[in-house]
């Protein structure tokens, strides 16, 4: 059974339809790239996704169970309990700013502790988060950054810092938009090289990004967006080397690539 | 003669005191209130508190005191105050806070519409709830924003106190002015500026250690 299920997902804004129909399913493990011009809807999408924006219909199942129905309404705590499936990492990375790197990636695990719990259990819990987060800033590189606060960082770092957050909650699919489009080359490779050994590990991870190396490269499977919905979807070399539909041949072609 | 102005003009300037305190007291949390009122996403109550905003920011604090105090004696037929100090001191409480908290609520507003949508997403997507998402990642940020604005706001509110003699409440400048019927001279009058420059260099002062607390991060 598919880890991620997605239908017939729609969105519009106002009067235009920015999502038109889209669905896909992904296994365990797997790595998507999704690319596409500008105003695709590849943004919409992974907000709809991590439940920022509600579809006007579809759906989206986890191992076989829905977790969302446009037919159906849901709770506030409902949808907080099944956005955790999914991480996001953001563009803009949207650290605290207010916090170091540490407690950015410690502030949501503390949060979740419950609150009847005894004094000392709390304690215990909490040193079990601190000692989780520095692990989790030591996979992305930075457990000697931990006490920085965001505005001492780099753009890599902090954006490695935003991924460890992510993964603080244990999501089951971690989402990435363009998270390597406001770094220089540089700062991009390190990130890049981050995404590349979570997919080691296993991670199952959507990608929207401009990197067409690392789509070709990285991931098990490109998707292609144009206008809202999916116009090519396959392996990497099936959708570099021989696309099928014309628009991802014009895509492809453009001179800036 | 010094010594006797000096009692007198620290009389009037313990009333001073006593309406700033009072007013930020009442002013500070009653802004929130009126600020996450003009924020509602439920168009009646923020149409209301925007007219508030707009009529209390748009009109002289002088006026309003007036009205507070001699409004409902006028309207009502009977003096609400009563006639001692207290009541007088209870009008000018009433039309301070309400002053103040409408120009507080602004600031509170830009502070809390000034944090980029991003902050909430981040702590949405973490499974934070709306309380968290205010109390432990938006409410400090918004308050590094606005201590500037607020420390001018206050400062402001030191001066204003001033107003309060307009219904007969015997502050600073007050004690001062006596003296120039009392003793001919106008000097007691000039001299209340130092007991306000005093006050508000202190303000400056703690202001300043505020925003060097909060200076550990940017953004
Ligand atoms: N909240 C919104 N309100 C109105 N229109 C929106 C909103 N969000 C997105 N859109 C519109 O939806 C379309 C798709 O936007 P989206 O951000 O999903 O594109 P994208 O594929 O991510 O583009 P890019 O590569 O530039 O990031 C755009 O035309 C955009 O203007
Ligand atoms: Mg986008």
């Amino acid at each position: 059974m598919a880890l991620l299920d997605i239908k017939n997902i729609h969105k519009s804004f106002g009067g235009t339809e920015v999502l038109r129909g889209i669905g896909f399913s992904m296994e365990k493990g797997d790595v998507v790239a999704i690319i596409g011009s500008s105003g695709s809807g590849k943004t919409t999408l992974l907000r709809c996704i991590n439940f920022l924006e509600t579809p006007d219909s579809g759906s989206i199942s986890i191992d076989g169970g829905e977790i969302f129905n446009a037919e159906k309404s849901y709770t506030d705590a409902e949808i907080r309990k099944n956005r955790l499936n999914f991480g996001m990492v953001f563009q803009s990375f949207n650290l605290f700013p207010q916090y170091t790197a540490l407690k950015n990636v410690m502030l949501a695990q503390q949060l979740s502790i419950s609150r009847g719990l005894p004094r000392s259990e709390k304690e215990k819990e909490l040193e079990r988060i601190r000692e989780r987060s520095l692990s989790l800033l030591n996979a992305v590189g930075l457990e000697d950054r931990a006490g920085a606060y965001p505005c001492e960082l780099s753009g890599g770092q902090q954006q490695r810092v935003a991924i460890a957050r992510a993964l603080a909650m244990n999501p089951a699919i971690l989402c990435f938009d363009e998270p390597t489009s406001a770094l220089d080359p540089e700062l991009t490779r390190e990130v890049l090289r981050v995404i590349k050994e979570l997919k080691t590990k296993g991670m199952t991870m959507i990608v929207v990004t401009h990197e067409m190396e690392f789509a070709r490269n990285v991931a098990d499977r490109v998707i292609f967006m144009s206008d809202g919905v999916i116009e090519e979807d396959g392996a990497p070399e099936a959708v570099f080397g021989s696309p099928i539909s014309p628009k991802t041949r014009a895509f492809l072609s453009r001179p800036e690539l | 003669m010094f010594q006797e102005v000096i009692i007198a003009l620290s009389e009037g300037f313990l009333k001073t005191l006593q309406i700033f305190f009072i007013t930020l007291v009442g002013a500070l949390p009653l802004g929130l209130i009126i600020a996450f009122g003009s924020m509602s996403r439920f168009r009646p109550i923020r149409s209301v508190m925007r007219a508030i905003v707009w009529v209390i920011r748009g009109t002289p604090l002088m006026l309003q005191l007036i009205a507070i105090f001699y409004g409902p004696g006028m309207l009502l037929g009977y003096n609400i105050w009563g006639t001692g100090n207290f009541g007088r001191n209870a009008a000018v409480a009433v039309a301070f806070i309400i002053n103040y908290a409408c120009y507080f609520s602004e600031i509170y507003r830009g502070g809390i519409e000034s944090i980029p949508r991003g902050q909430y997403e981040a702590g949405q997507v973490l499974g934070m709830t709306r309380p968290q998402i205010f109390f432990k990642v938006v409410l400090a940020q918004v308050v590094k924003r606005i201590v500037p604005p607020m420390s001018n706001e206050i400062i402001t509110l030191v001066k204003d106190t001033a107003l309060a003699r307009i219904i007969l409440v015997y502050e600073v400048i007050w004690a001062g002015q006596t003296f120039i019927k009392k003793a001919g001279v106008i000097w007691p009058l000039f001299f209340t500026a130092i007991y306000y420059l005093l006050f508000n260099g202190l303000l400056t002062i703690l202001f300043w250690y505020i925003e060097k607390k909060l200076d550990y991060y940017r953004g």
